[in-house]
């Protein structure tokens, strides 16, 4: 006799859900957890190479927003000179063309991924905004030397120790917990 | 609030006339008012921050935590917000049923709560037809809903307005069926007059009567495994589809004042009310209705939304003989029992709920998947 259409998968499914109720949830408090990103994970964020850009501009041809505004003047030895590489990130749509289409490696996507800001105005990045420093490391994206020497990662960096918070018992004196 | 001052003139009397108050019965009446209005609007508050945590814990996440401690002033938060939103109305709605339908809604609702007593006695007025005027007053909330989906000029409010008034009408018979084996056990229809009668919890003696009122009452008040009325996957958002500002929040308060009447009425029905060793029964009472609410939260977190062939199929294939058979047997029990065999009854009861159960899931069918039309 099986006993699946008397109600017992209705009890078996409140028994799955109060089981629930007594877990540790899985959700990360943004702003005050977050979550070790990967290297590896493609953020929202434009890096430019000073040295290697040679102010080609092909990024700005790319650019299907026409956010890109490079300004060059003639150097000493023949060449471009940056003056002006200013991106405005309000209209960037993140798409990665930039980064793809540049000849000489010049510019990154990044792995950070908090890009609001409180004034309209801040969001427009000029050179030094957009320069390669210890925080802001470029990403593997459309750049497979970079790639190759970026540790092997998946999204979550500490995954061990995220399924060993979340497999844990629901801490009791805490009920509604914070 | 109604109908008392015309009470004698209708054959309808109150049971327990109120304590000598200064000034006769207007400061009985006013004070229970208040308190009334002050327990609705709080629990309902109350109500809204548990579900949502409890739903939440349910779903592995914490659910509101950010407006004061632990989170416990988000409803004040979501209440003025929705109260400072812009009141719309639709262009060719029919302006006036659109304003009244929430009210209509609102008032049957707060007036469940005239005859549930919080404990011996104390209670707005105590009806000698107590639970038949819940009955009667409660389905009036449904014109409200209809009228709110009717002066929407909106198809999806009209659709969740019908598939409501259809369940109200299906669901309303097997409710009244299982109430009426609570009256035939407690031989009374006063709500102060059914917990005296309780020395031991009804919920034993009916315990089928208990699982119908329970489903039948979530079905009559839209609750989750029912909620077709505002089945956002199907018709936008039912009824309300056309509502904001302050409207919506009344009809917000509405959803849960109704789930707070049901937790009250099944408390008083099934589970003794007010009675209770040890705590003060007011506290009893209070416990008693988050126990309730606790399983509404539970239902709502665990079975998905029904469709609607399957909300009336139930209702007229599976709840109402179910709830016929369990009145007859009742009756019989009242009829043939001597008195003072209480826990005789309560086995065979219970025994009888497992086998009926068990008997309507092998006759209660639905064809495997396909629309019985």
């Amino acid at each position: 006799m099986k006993f699946e259409r008397y109600g017992i998968g209705i009890a078996k499914g409140m028994s799955v859900t109060f089981r629930h109720l007594l877990r540790k949830p899985v959700t990360t408090q943004y702003p005050e957890e977050r979550l070790t990103i990967s290297r590896r994970s493609r953020g929202n964020e434009l890096i430019w190479d000073r040295e290697k850009c040679t102010g080609c501009a092909t990024c700005a041809k790319t650019c299907p927003q026409g956010v890109i505004e490079v300004v060059t003047s003639r150097g000493e030895e023949n060449n471009y000179v940056v003056e002006k590489f200013e991106v405005d990130t309000g209209y960037c749509i993140f798409c990665g063309l930039c980064v793809e289409a540049c000849p000489y490696d010049a510019l990154f996507m990044g792995y950070d991924y908090e890009r609001a800001k409180y004034r309209r105005g801040e969001l427009v990045m000029a050179k030094e905004g957009l320069l390669l420093t210890d925080e802001k490391q470029p990403s593997g994206y459309a750049r497979p030397k970079v790639e190759a020497t970026l540790p092997q990662q998946t999204l979550l960096v500490d995954r061990a120790e995220y399924l060993d918070k979340v497999k844990k018992k629901w801490d009791l004196r805490l009920p509604f917990g914070l | 609030m109604i109908a008392i001052g015309t009470s004698s003139g209708l054959g309808v009397s109150l049971a327990a006339l109120p304590p000598d108050w200064p000034g006769g019965y207007w400061w009985h009446w006013l004070v229970f008012v208040v308190i009334i209005l002050a327990f609705v609007v709080v629990m309902v508050m109350a109500y809204i921050y548990i579900e949502r945590r409890f739903v939440g814990r349910i779903q592995v996440r914490l659910g509101p935590n950010r407006a004061g401690p632990f989170g416990v002033l988000q409803p004040v938060a979501d209440a003025i917000k929705v109260l400072l939103k812009e009141d719309i109305i639709p262009a060719k709605g029919d302006k006036l049923v659109h304003w009244l339908a929430p009210v209509v809604a609102f008032v049957p609702v707060l007036m469940i709560f005239a005859v549930v007593p919080f404990q011996n006695g104390a209670l707005l007025a105590d009806l000698n037809i107590g639970i038949l005027y819940i009955v009667a007053i409660s389905s009036v909330a449904t014109v409200g809903i209809f009228m709110a989906g009717w002066a929407s000029n909106n198809k999806f409010s009209l659709l969740g307005a019908m598939r409501d008034v259809a369940q109200v009408v299906s669901y309303e018979i097997p409710l009244i069926l299982a109430i009426a084996g609570v009256v035939l056990v407690a031989g009374t229809l006063s709500m102060n007059g059914i917990v005296q009668a309780q020395s031991v919890p009804f919920i034993l003696f009916q315990p089928l009567g208990f699982l119908i009122f329970f489903l039948a009452a979530c079905a009559e008040v839209n609750r989750t495994p029912f909620d077709l009325l505002e089945a956002e996957s199907e018709i936008v958002a039912g009824f309300h589809t056309e509502y904001s500002g302050m409207k919506f929040a009344l009809f917000y308060l509405v959803e849960y004042a109704e789930v707070l009447a049901l937790s009250a009425i099944a408390t008083t029905l099934f589970l003794s009310g007010w009675r209770g060793p040890g705590l003060p029964p007011v506290l009893w009472f209070l416990i008693k209705v988050f126990a309730v609410f606790f399983l509404v939260v539970w239902v709502r977190g665990t079975i998905p939304r029904l469709r609607i062939d399957q909300v009336m199929a139930f209702a007229w294939k599976c709840l109402l003989p179910l709830a016929l058979i369990n009145l007859f047997i009742t009756g019989l029990e009242i009829v043939a029992l001597p008195q003072g065999l209480p826990w005789f009854m309560i086995l065979v009861n219970i025994a009888i709920m497992i086998i009926l159960i068990l008997l309507w899931s092998r006759f209660f069918r639905l064809g495997g998947g396909r629309v019985e039309v």
